[in-house]
């Protein structure tokens, strides 16, 4: 595929990068030289500098030809404009934008192909709220992922020693839990992938993957540690963008305070949330967090857009005594560094941004694609179309099926329904199939095997 | 000061108001009780009057500022009720004092009367005093939603936010008259359909149209002596208690909801929502209160005295069924805390008026919280909507003149003669515009000392233009400039 990414910065070439590993042809543009030379010394891709919304510029990066266009650049504005210029002057087919603000988000009929033609939008920012959200709603999980419109979600658990089913065989869940449905999907034990099966034997410190309906996670959850106690303090670092939506949506349920340095901020925040309380002064600042109690918080979660302030005042409060820290971290050098460690999660917005990327980059009806274990892995949601004679899936059983190694079917969402297959469920028509690649280098193959025969079109 | 132009405009409203007097001769020659030469006369007085202030000022037309607002509306006050006088010194022959007071007293729809044998008096007589609360309640309804605002007084700033940018320019021009002429409908709708109500569950056409002035305008005159207790009907009490609601309800809530057609503006505003929370839970207070001091046969009868007089007090109407200052226990305690709280601001009743007290609760509220939480930044909000500082220090700072004046004129009263409890009666009387006080001053004003009734009139009138309006004239930098 032939992809044109606008904007160097942290989301555009981590996309890249994947983008190009997938042998895609891939251009990406921006006005910084420098950024550019980085990224074209470890990618192989080419690049354009100049401004990213005039039509020369694309031209050059050869727009009429490509199948789709990434606006990520810094401004929301460039980016409309550039997808504006695709649609009207090349025809792109295909033309995905990064919305920040807020603002324009909330008229969705704003982008339409008679207003402004963007076909996707993403927002990092909202992304990364409902992920924090996730977090904050399941006390214990390291990451939930949401596929079949929500229906079913992909669950991260660390095994801890006390689990019941830790130093049990995975076959012995079902016995524990008989009336909830659910698939382990992936262990990682010490950073290495283990496909499970039955007999595997569950260690404590092993990272779970798990597919499952929504009202069934914390049972499941529980299979692999002592259950956590719900989370009910929350403290939020930062009231920016990301901290004001994240107080919003869960101030109803949670109790919820922010702190925010700037003043004038503080009384914008203290004057548009309602049940929360906003503290005015540094997330870093011992006196305020032991004033505030942080001894009884049961999370914490560092949401400036800053990464080394966000990782030390997570560090503090954990030291301080909150039960759980998480803080939003940008540099990838740094999530590796922090997570597990210093803080109980990372939350990196270009991993999370670049899942939604993924969906509409992939060939075959792809619904949802999520990155994980920063890039390593991946679990992506694609629609099984055609027949028995167009498809190399419709109508097989699952074991007939040619699954690259270490590649799981978790679920199917058929119609409303949830289905977790056994070796023998065969595969219908229009089944949305929730696939782990335990190695992200196997997506095309499975792509491939999702593709209908020409004949079917 | 522009005073040329403000004795002109005062010419105009004179000669105005002497038009008022008609509907009384009308009455006068209708019933035969041969005061409509008293009537005549008092309508040229007033007449003349003001052709006087208004001829050799005619061609002054300067564009009046805020500051000649405050002078404008204290005068208003006097000198209409000065004129509405009239007919009191004319016909009954009452003294200075004594017609001052009464016409006072319904001016600003207080209900405190010095006169007794009310059923004995000429029925055009009866009219004017009611007529004379009417015009007060309709006065004070344009004075507080649409013109105290713009001089930064009365609580009402609030909503001036929610409206267009227009009214943020001080000038009292077109969209005032505007804003006057809906209220003047929603308020004579109100008072012609209560009006029906009375006549419908048994008064008299001249009863019924005279409850109706003093019911909407929450003022309390009555016809009779014993007040709406004269009909013993629990139909006419409950009329009473909806319309004396009613008009203790901001005009502008009323006005929001005449124009949408739906009774939503009510629920959503947080003053009302709180009127009426306080008005159910001290009528079920007051009547449990009641039933266990045996004050009455059974709870039927408790709740129906109770809900009567919390509604009358809570608006400061001032009607009555029972005589409260005689109920036992602490309930006469409760009845002032009431007269003190007032209706919402924007209506007819006096007060401290319930936005005022909400602001001051939720005030309170975020001191203590401060304490637990010295670094957060909390906003005090009314519904969903963020208040400004400045308008909590106005709200304290009208809080504290309010209870200052209080007390000042109770020991006023006390220096008058007054025992302490009369005292402090006749200052929630006058001040929160309610009309019957405790002690001696329970029913009338009649037996007291003239210098009491004179602090009563000044009571009403610091009561009726919300303190700062009145008060303010007595700051020297006021008149220095």
């Amino acid at each position: 595929m032939k992809i044109i990414i606008l904007g160097a910065g942290q989301v555009g070439s981590t996309v890249a990068q994947s983008l190009a590993s997938e042998a895609n042809d891939v251009t990406v543009v921006d006005q910084q030289p420098e950024l550019l030379k980085i990224l074209q010394e470890r990618v192989d891709i080419r690049t354009v500098v100049g401004h990213a919304a005039h039509p020369e510029v694309l031209q050059e990066a050869g727009i009429e030809d490509a199948d789709l266009v990434l606006a990520v650049t810094n401004s929301d504005e460039t980016n409309m404009v550039a997808c504006q210029v695709a649609h009207s002057l090349f025809h792109t087919p295909t033309r995905l934008a990064r919305i920040r603000s807020p603002d324009y988000l909330t008229h969705p009929e704003l982008f339409s192909p008679k207003a402004v033609p963007i076909d996707f939008l993403i927002s990092p920012e909202q992304l990364v709220t409902n992920f924090i959200r996730h977090l904050i709603e399941h006390p214990g999980v390291l990451q939930i992922l949401d596929f079949a419109g929500g229906r079913a979600q992909l669950v991260a658990v660390r095994a801890y020693y006390g689990g019941p089913l830790v130093g049990h065989e995975l076959r012995s869940l079902t016995q524990r839990i008989p009336k909830v449905e659910t698939r382990v999907v992936a262990i990682f034990r010490r950073d290495r992938a283990i496909v499970p099966e039955g007999r595997t034997v569950i260690e404590a410190d092993d990272e779970v993957f798990f597919l499952a309906a929504r009202r069934d996670i914390p049972a499941v959850a529980a299979a692999f540690r002592r259950s956590d106690k719900p989370n009910r303090k929350v403290i939020i670092a930062g009231g920016g963008n990301i901290g004001k939506r994240l107080a919003e949506l869960i101030e109803g349920d949670f109790q919820v305070k922010v702190i925010e340095r700037d003043p004038k901020r503080s009384r914008y925040l203290a004057e548009s949330l309602n049940r929360t309380i906003v503290l005015q002064g540094d997330a870093a600042d011992a006196d305020l967090l032991t004033q505030e109690n942080i001894e009884d918080t049961d999370i914490f979660c560092a949401v400036t857009n800053d990464d080394e302030a966000n990782i030390l005042s997570a560090m503090l409060a954990k030291r301080l005594g909150a039960r759980k820290v998480v803080s939003i971290i940008n540099r990838l050098s740094y999530v590796d560094l922090a997570q597990g460690g210093a803080v109980d999660i990372a939350v990196s917005p270009a991993q999370v941004t670049i899942g939604a990327l993924l969906a509409h980059v992939r060939r075959g009806d792809v619904v949802a694609v999520h990155s994980l274990r920063r890039g390593a892995a991946e679990a992506i949601e694609v629609i099984a179309h055609g027949d028995r004679n167009t498809s190399r899936v419709v109508g097989r059983r699952i074991d007939e099926l040619a699954l690259p190694e270490g590649t799981i079917i978790g679920a199917l969402a058929r119609g409303d329904g949830l289905v977790f297959p056994h070796h023998d469920t065969v595969i219908e028509p229009e089944d949305h199939v929730i696939l782990f690649l335990a190695d992200k280098r196997h997506v095309v193959d499975v792509e491939r095997l999702f593709q209908v025969a020409i004949t079917f079109l | 000061m522009h005073w040329r132009a403000i004795i002109r405009l005062f010419g105009i409203l004179l000669m105005l108001f002497s038009l008022s007097f008609l509907p009384s001769i009308g009455i006068a020659f209708l019933y035969g009780d041969g005061q409509a030469r008293i009537f005549g006369l008092s309508l040229l007085i007033a007449a003349a009057a003001g052709l006087v202030l208004w001829v050799p000022n005619a061609s002054q037309r300067s564009e009046l500022s805020v500051r000649d607002g405050f002078l404008m509306v204290t005068l208003f006050w006097v000198l209409l009720s000065l004129a509405g006088a009239l007919p009191f010194i004319l016909g009954l022959h009452l003294d200075l004092t004594d017609a001052v007071f009464e016409s006072v007293s319904g001016f600003t729809t207080t209900g405190a009367t010095v006169i007794v044998g009310l059923d004995q008096l000429p029925a055009s007589m009866l009219y004017h005093r009611q007529q004379l609360q009417w015009l007060g309640g309709m006065g004070i309804i344009v004075l507080a939603v649409a013109i105290l605002p713009l001089l930064g007084v009365g609580g009402m700033q609030l909503y001036r936010a929610e409206s267009s940018g227009v009214a943020k320019q001080e000038k009292l021009t077109p969209r005032i008259a505007e804003t006057a002429r809906a209220l003047w409908i929603i308020y004579l709708s109100l008072t012609v359909t209560c009006a029906l109500a009375y006549w419908i569950a048994g008064m008299s056409a001249f009863d019924a149209v005279g409850h109706a002035f003093s019911t909407v305008a929450t003022g309390g005159f009555s016809t009779h002596d014993a007040s709406i207790g004269h009909f013993d009907s629990p139909v006419i009490e409950s009329i009473a208690i909806v319309f004396m609601l009613a008009g203790g309800v901001n005009f502008a809530i009323h006005f929001l909801a005449w124009r949408r057609l739906s009774a939503r503006p009510y629920a959503n505003d947080p003053e009302v929502r709180g009127y009426g929370i306080i008005f159910v839970f001290a009528t079920l207070f007051v009547a449990a209160s009641l039933y266990w001091a045996g004050a009455y046969a059974g709870s039927w009868e408790s709740l129906r005295y109770a809900a009567f007089q919390v509604a009358s007090v809570f608006t400061s109407t001032g009607f009555g069924t029972a005589n409260f200052a005689e109920w036992p226990l602490h309930i006469p305690l409760i009845m002032v805390i009431l007269s003190f709280t007032g209706g919402c601001a924007g209506s007819t009743a006096g007060g401290i008026k319930v936005l005022r007290i909400l602001l001051l609760a939720k005030l309170g509220l975020r001191q203590l919280f401060q304490l637990a939480h010295p670094r957060a930044v909390s906003v005090i909000k009314l519904g969903k909507r963020p208040v400004s500082e400045d308008v909590l220090f106005s709200v304290w700072g009208f809080y504290v003149l309010y209870v200052v004046t209080a007390l000042l004129l109770t020991v006023a009263m006390m220096a008058a003669g007054l025992d302490f409890e009369s005292a402090f009666g006749a200052v929630t009387a006058t001040l929160n515009l309610l009309g019957p006080g405790l002690g001696e001053v329970a029913v009338t004003f009649a037996a007291t000392d003239p210098v009491i009734r004179w602090l009563g009139v000044f009571g009403m009138l610091v009561g009726r233009l919300e303190v700062f309006t009145l008060l303010i004239l007595f700051l020297p930098s006021y008149w220095r400039h």
